[in-house]
């Protein structure tokens, strides 16, 4: 089977899950104050959305159709539950950032999305392709828009002062600085994409 | 050959444009700003200064960027920048100034399409970012002069400063040494366009003789806050201080040259009456139980927001329907 480098490269760009798609928009706006629970939330989804993609797209004749959410969710489930778990026992301030936004990868649209969408109608090999590309876009879209924030809401960037006497412009660490800061990003992409066709 | 041209209503036509009536709006301005030069000093200037000079300088960039038509001389740009240094302290850093412009005019105006597009009041944009991220310095008020600066150390930043009567009226104490005659003529703190009511009075009415304005959106909300803060006084009902109301905090820069915006209110009298009603009550509740001092400008953002809704349900019949 070939490698389709082109559903890898999909979700970065042409189909990036926050900036075009708009999907899993709670945990982006919730977690993006800083870029360690930015990135810490994308590697986590990631994870997640590899683990599941995988299952369900083993699983996918064998689960009658009536009841395929419920099977997708207890299998996204699973894969939360260790994500957390790892967390709380290797990275315990991370969980602590994160909250309740880790339990709650569970209804992430993204993964339930792939999981439904494509997962659930392709090969083991391309579900793992695609939940990789997934993943980085969705990874990349949280540090683009943490760093944003952090940098300007905090004068911070990785936790470390970039710059002496800077005024944090606080609307940044604000949920309006959020809204804002994906507002902006989304025009951006759509403009790039725009541009690409 | 002669063409006959087939055009939608109206048909009326005057000699006015957009850029005649933003100019007229930043002439009736300038009475205000004159007395803030008068009442802080040539801090105020400066302010005034960086303010339009910033907001001119986005909005040719941003169009320069866009590949669009540079229509600087609608003088749209520089009314956004000298509202928005009325909305300032007199003792703002620069860079206050200059972020705020550029944050109302891109971010207020430009990114929605410019002039015409937008729905918020681009100067209100503005000066509420500014307040969200620097609080510090939006509400660090500057005393008037001759109490203890004068005209030229008024540039210093670490000028003395005072509350604004609202401010004092919010920690529960009493306003003492200030009449409603220092209230008129703006001998308080507070930032530098607002203070000076009687300067703003005037340009008021020069837009209202000229009709540029009609007297719909102000007054009735002027009266809805000197109503209702009459209504609920600290001292009991019917006990309140309206004049004290009326006179304070930025309700008649707010009520006469932002809220009556031809862009972001509505366009049928009905709609106004609503509007400036809104706008009345909302920004009574916010300084009675609120957590803001002032709230005129919070107020009108909001019912900016709702003026798409209130054109809707207000739209005159068509004749025959």
């Amino acid at each position: 089977m070939k490698f389709e480098s082109k559903e890898f490269i999909k979700g970065i760009v042409k189909e990036n899950p926050t900036f075009v798609l708009a999907l899993g928009l709670c945990p982006t706006l919730a977690v993006s104050t800083a870029l360690t629970n930015g990135l810490g939330m994308g590697i986590a989804a990631t994870f997640v959305l590899i683990g599941s993609n995988i299952i369900i797209s083993l699983i996918k004749n064998i689960v009658p159709d009536k009841i395929r959410i419920p099977c997708y969710i207890v299998v996204i489930a699973t894969f939360v539950t260790i994500t957390e778990l790892f967390m709380k026992a290797y990275s315990p301030a991370l969980n602590r950032a994160l909250g309740i936004y880790v339990p709650l990868i569970v209804v992430n649209c993204i993964v339930l999305g792939r999981a439904e969408a494509y997962a659930s109608k392709s090969s083991v090999s391309n579900s793992i392709v695609d939940a990789l590309g997934m993943g980085f876009g969705f990874t990349l879209a949280l540090l683009l828009i943490s760093g944003i924030r952090e940098v300007l809401g905090m004068g911070t960037f990785f936790g470390h002062k970039i710059m002496k006497g800077y005024e944090p412009m606080f609307i940044f660490a604000l949920p309006s600085g959020a809204l804002l800061v994906i507002g902006l990003l989304m025009g951006l992409f759509s403009l790039l994409k725009n541009r690409k066709t | 050959m002669n063409k006959l041209i087939v055009s939608y209503s109206p048909h009326l036509h005057t000699n006015e444009s957009a850029a005649k009536i933003m100019w007229a709006v930043f002439i009736s301005l300038l009475p205000a700003g004159i007395a803030a030069i008068f009442i802080f000093g040539l801090a105020a200037l400066w302010v005034i200064f960086l303010g339009v000079i910033s907001a001119v300088i986005t909005e040719g960039l941003l169009q320069r960027f866009n590949k669009k038509k540079i229509t600087l001389t609608d003088g749209s740009a520089a009314l956004t920048g000298l509202l928005l240094s009325y909305n300032l302290p007199a003792n703002s850093p620069w860079w206050l100034v200059v972020i705020g412009s550029f944050f109302a005019v891109a971010i207020g105006k430009q990114i929605f399409g410019g002039l015409g597009q937008n729905i918020f009041n681009p100067a209100l944009v503005g000066r509420v970012f500014l307040m969200t991220c620097w609080p510090k310095y939006m509400t660090n008020f500057m005393k008037p002069l001759n109490t203890g600066i004068n005209f030229f150390s008024s540039l210093h930043y670490d000028a003395l400063t005072a509350a604004t009567p609202l401010m004092t009226v919010k920690e529960g104490k009493a306003i003492t040494g200030i009449s409603y005659w220092d209230l008129l003529l703006g001998k308080h703190g507070g930032c530098l366009g607002e203070v000076c009511i009687l300067a703003l009075l005037a340009g008021a009415l020069f837009l209202l003789i000229k009709k540029y304005i009609s007297w719909h959106i102000p007054i009735i909300y002027i009266a809805t806050v000197g109503l209702f803060s009459w209504i609920f006084g600290s001292k009991g009902l019917f006990s309140g201080d309206w004049i004290f109301a009326i006179l304070s905090g930025g309700l008649v820069l707010g009520a006469f040259f932002m809220a009556t915006d031809y862009v972001t209110s509505p366009l049928t009298r009905k709609g106004q009456v609503i509007f400036a009603s809104g706008c009345g009550i909302l920004t009574a509740v916010i300084r009675l139980w609120g957590g803001y001092p002032e709230g005129v400008s919070y107020a009108i953002l909001i019912m900016n927001a709702a003026t798409p809704i209130i054109d809707r349900y207000t739209k005159n019949r068509i004749f025959g329907r």
